[in-house]
């Protein structure tokens, strides 16, 4: 039984405590500020434009995937944090199903890097990237995919992580292979063949992929999308429902 | 009408038996509470109650809902009080209430008048939007009492409620539940080591390497120890305890490096002791007997001694102190 109540309360902890903690508000956003504003500003001097696309352009899609698997890991990992605390007990020994806590933290997660994704693009005008009102609207409507994939994807590990200890370990073998396996700093094509095999595996490469087909519209690989949107779409929709569903069944094993 | 029923309920780890086939049940309005020390499987029989935990024999049963197979009935039957905090520290004291009553499918009209008398009651109405991070550890505990009792629960739990408190907010926390329990005619259920703790309760059950190993009231518990306790040391423990054998006819026991011996008139024991003893007495003390006492008889140790190591440790303090009174 899935109730509404306790998946709304569990969402509204969650933005309460994210409007509270400023500081992770900043740090979720300088990642890729800095990135865009000085890598990319650096690199674009470096790499000559290819075929009409600056490398600033060609990484904003990979930036934007960026800041939605940091902040979606950093949201999920914040189950550590409650059983640490000693909180996840009180939704644990509550009159409420598994799934609905597993889906109040994926609801939570997926509307806070959401809304992070949406700072970064109104930012656009100040990097020369000028986007439409139908491409804006695109770009929120994967991330919102996107972001609960990947929200997803840490509940479970989340859920499975037993201390605080195993976070560095989660960021250095997890987060950043997921971000440099995923075609968001350089295109997947030039890769060799098996770190290609690698990116395969990331559902990050999807979401990548999905906004370089709303945002380098006319782009052809390497630099442009790889993949047709509709398979993108539907392997990161399936990926989520797969994480989700083992994320709720890892809450509900007792010992 | 018993309200937890426990039959033959086991909980194996690995290699550890933890709970050991232990039947007890607790009547509606009862304060009942398991004693025992460290390690004796009260906590692992309150989280199968509280269907955190599976059990892998017998069965548990709260306000007739099994906990095996009900657990969302008996859920929502039972308040929980852990022996760490699981409060949010993030959000006020209002917010982790309101948190706790949305869980809960509390009625929106009630929830709002259910939080402040519940603040009310446990005197934080005044510090009703202030973040949990700037309470002390009594607040905390206060507030969360307040939280197990928020939806009407027909049970509530307290593991260790008062575990870490200074002795004067552990009285006011024991005011509190003593308040609360004529207020809401709720039952307690409650875990402790603390032997002046477990005197509040209407009933005990003492647990050791998880089994119940005594059962009833507490006076009926201490009735077991007969009379008054007396402690003496000597010069030559050994000889005095022979000597008070032969003339007495009492069995003294050797006990944190002195003797001890149950007795019914205690007070005038001692000078005849003391008189008929060939060795000279070093110190002398008569009490009566606690539900510690109690312990000490059905295990042969206190209740707070974790095993050989610290007893020889015990002995060792004993002795030095002794040396340093004669110089």
């Amino acid at each position: 039984m899935i109730l509404v109540r306790p998946i709304y309360v569990i969402c509204v902890r969650e933005f309460i405590k994210f409007f509270r903690e400023k500081s992770r508000l900043l740090g979720t956003l300088a990642r890729p500020v800095l990135w865009l504003f000085v890598v990319g500003n650096g690199m674009n001097s470096l790499i000559k434009p290819h075929v009409g696309f600056s490398y600033l352009q060609f990484i904003f899609p990979g930036m934007i995937g960026m800041t939605i698997l940091f902040s979606s890991i950093f949201s999920s990992i914040s189950i550590v944090w409650d059983r640490e605390f000693g909180f996840m007990k009180e939704m644990l020994v509550a009159p409420i199903s598994r799934m609905s806590i597993v889906l109040g933290k994926a609801i939570s997660g997926t509307f806070i890097s959401v809304a992070q994704a949406i700072i970064i693009l109104v930012l656009t005008p100040f990097l020369g990237i000028h986007l439409t009102v139908m491409q804006f609207v695109e770009v929120v409507a994967v991330a919102v995919l996107v972001s609960f994939c990947i929200t997803s994807l840490g509940i479970l590990i989340a859920a499975r992580l037993t201390s605080f200890d195993g976070f560095n370990i989660i960021m250095n073998f997890l987060v950043m292979p997921m971000l440099f396996l995923s075609g968001a700093m350089y295109p997947v094509t030039s890769m060799p063949p098996a770190l290609r095999h690698l990116t395969q595996l990331n559902p990050l490469t999807y979401g990548v992929d999905a906004f370089k087909h709303v945002l380098l519209r006319n782009a052809t690989p390497p630099l442009g999308p790889e993949f047709s949107l509709s398979r993108d779409l539907f392997i990161v929709a399936a990926i989520s429902i797969v994480m989700l569903t083992l994320a709720a069944l890892s809450f509900r094993k007792k010992e | 009408m018993s309200v937890i029923k426990v039959q033959n309920l086991s909980k194996q780890f690995k290699s550890l038996k933890a709970v050991d086939g232990i039947s007890f049940s607790v009547n509606e309005g009862e304060v009942f509470g398991f004693l025992g020390p460290n390690g004796a499987g009260k906590t692992t029989t309150i989280n199968i109650l509280c269907t955190l935990l599976s059990q892998t024999g017998g069965s548990a049963e709260i306000a007739g809902y099994d906990c095996a197979k009900n657990p969302d009935e008996v859920r929502t039957a039972i308040g929980l009080i852990f022996q760490d905090t699981t409060l949010d520290t993030g959000l006020t004291a209002y917010e982790n209430l309101k948190f706790h009553a949305y869980l809960y499918n509390l009625d929106r009209k009630l929830t709002e008048r259910r939080i402040d008398e519940m603040l009310g009651v446990v005197e934080l109405l005044g510090r009703k939007h202030d973040l949990i991070k700037n309470f002390s550890g009594g607040m905390k505990r206060r507030l969360e009492i307040a939280r197990g009792l928020l939806h009407y629960p027909r049970v509530l739990f307290l593991d260790e409620p008062t575990l870490g408190l200074d002795p004067q907010t552990r009285n006011t926390i024991w005011d509190f539940i003593d308040t609360l329990r004529k207020k809401e005619k709720i039952t307690v259920f409650m875990t402790t080591h603390y032997m002046e703790e477990a005197e509040n309760c209407d009933r005990i059950a003492i647990m050791d390497h998880g089994r119940i190993i005594a059962e009833g009231t507490p006076a009926r518990l201490k009735g077991t120890v007969h009379g008054d306790i007396i402690h003496l040391v000597t010069a030559d423990n050994q000889l005095a305890r022979e000597v008070i054998r032969k003339t007495f006819d009492i069995i003294a026991h050797e006990e944190n490096g002195g003797l001890s011996l149950e007795t019914e008139r205690g007070d005038e024991l001692i000078p005849k002791l003391i008189h008929a003893l060939p060795v000279p007495t070093l110190s002398v003390s008569l009490k009566k007997p606690t539900l510690n006492d109690v312990f000490l008889r059905l295990t042969g140790r206190t209740i707070r001694d974790e095993g050989l190591q610290n007893n020889k440790e015990i002995t060792r303090e004993f002795v030095r102190s002794h040396r340093r009174a004669q110089r």
